[in-house]
């Protein structure tokens, strides 16, 4: 069964027709709060339910909640906060109460009703989010440039902003819409911001076995530089499913949610994120959303054991890598052989490859995959 | 840091004493570390599931069908 959204109730802030005319005109005599690109997608994600039961960003009880006790202060589990930073000068004379436009770039994306205006200590946000303040963890670096103010709000979403591969990207509502016509019950998503290689397939193939649906869902929005392109990684999973994935097995859509690489809190995040679209299970990696060496192997999958109320399911499976002797992708689990017949999957490596134009082994990279990918010229962000 | 006062964040609730020490001897060894901890955990996992049950999706007929033609038209049907 199609989980119920988190806290029971799918969320939507967009704004439409009549109320949306008025609005639209009564922002243009408000204060404006210029926000980032990110603090834009923030905003959107909200609007359309990807992070319900929030309904705008978070004020201090939720905030203080979330970061010392990875719940909601109604109890419900959130790992992530979501906050909107301010200068003291911007909000300077806009009080508790009152209404304000959030512009990005020369558009008025939402009007946000000020709730509460509040300070924070990015330095403890980082130790709790990020589990360090090494300024080299791309979380802690973006943290430390945010502004001294919070201010939390309900936002009403006038305009959706521009954002890659516009066409392939699915909301909830949508999702769930969709899941129920296909008759699907239980629905699996998988979080990438990768092109998919053959332990990726492994993986996904081996949480099909029972599932009746899988949900591919590469992340749109901010990324490192290194990270493969948005457009390029939906061309590589078209192909992947076209040649090998089995109809109407596989819905790919993409999301547009900004990386944290908060590793084990991201993770659960995701997980709610995935209940939100209607996903029954997700599939966890050991690293999930993790970079360097900051996260503990596998507290990804731990950190699951303190949400018995979650609503989804993660499913831990082990990476896979190819074995000569058993002639496929397998895992610790299954496979017996030592590891001189083991070839594990470099991300690193395939990347230099497929910079170089090369084409990886097939037991590494399915050639069509290889072949899109490389076509797309350079495929990862400057 | 932020002062975060825990203070008022935890109430007492009431149970047998022969279940308190019942629970006690369950969770030694395990990662519970008290049993008020347990109790809490397996509460929010029975709350949960009750808060399953009950729930329609928000969305009207009509809703429902633009949707669909979107999703058609995108090539997800």
């Amino acid at each position: 069964m199609i989980p119920k959204p988190h806290g029971g109730k799918l969320v939507n802030r967009v704004v439409t027709g009549e109320k949306r005319d008025r609005l639209v005109l009564e922002a243009e005599e408000l204060p404006v709060l210029s926000i980032s690109y990110e603090r834009a997608v923030d905003v959107v994600d909200i609007a359309h339910g990807v992070f319900s039961p929030l309904e705008g960003f978070m004020v201090q009880s939720d905030y203080l909640s979330v970061l010392h006790d990875m719940r909601l202060s109604n109890d419900l589990p959130w790992t992530i906060p979501v906050v909107l930073d301010v200068d003291p000068d911007e909000i300077s004379g806009i009080k508790e109460g009152d209404y304000v436009a959030l512009k990005h770039g020369e558009t008025i994306v939402a009007v946000v009703r000020i709730d509460e205006i509040y300070g924070w200590d990015k330095r403890e946000y980082a130790e709790h989010i990020y589990k360090t303040l090494d300024l080299r963890h791309p979380g802690v670096a973006k943290t430390m440039k945010r502004k001294e103010l919070l201010v939390g709000g309900l936002v009403d979403l006038l305009n959706e902003i521009e954002y890659p591969v516009k066409h392939r990207v699915l909301w909830p509502i949508e999702t769930r819409v969709l899941f129920r016509e296909k008759k699907w019950e239980r629905i699996v998503a998988f979080q990438t911001r990768n092109v998919p290689h053959l332990g990726h397939e492994y993986v996904q193939k081996a949480a099909l076995t029972f599932a009746d649906g899988l949900l591919i869902h590469p992340l749109i929005g901010w990324k490192k530089p290194g990270d493969y392109r948005d457009e390029v990684i939906f061309m590589a999973y078209e192909a992947l499913i076209k040649h090998y994935y089995p109809r109407d097995t596989v819905v790919l859509a993409g999301l547009l949610m900004n990386m944290h690489y908060a590793g084990p809190r991201e993770a659960v995040h995701h997980a709610i994120v995935r209940k939100n679209f209607g996903c029954t299970h997700i599939i966890i990696g050991r690293d999930h959303a993790g970079v360097g060496n900051y996260y503990a192997p596998y507290e990804a999958w731990t950190i699951f054991n303190e949400f018995p109320d979650l609503g989804i399911t993660p499913l831990f499976i082990r990476e896979a890598f190819y074995c000569k002797k058993c002639g496929g992708m397998v895992n610790e689990k299954v496979c017996p052989h030592g590891e001189e017949h083991r070839i594990r999957i470099s991300g690193t490596a395939i990347r230099d490859m497929l910079r170089r134009g090369k084409t990886p082994p097939e037991y590494v990279m399915r050639p069509e995959v290889a072949r899109a990918v490389i076509e797309a010229g350079n495929p990862f962000i400057e | 840091m932020t002062e975060y006062r825990r203070e008022g964040r935890y109430t007492t609730v009431s149970i047998p004493v022969t279940l308190y020490n019942r629970i006690k001897k369950l969770i030694e060894g395990t990662g519970f570390t008290s049993v008020s901890q347990y109790v809490a955990y397996v509460l929010r996992e029975i709350v949960a599931a009750h808060e399953e049950r009950k729930y329609e999706e928000p969305f009207t007929d009509e809703d429902r069908e633009k949707i669909l033609e979107k999703l058609r038209r995108l090539g997800y049907i």
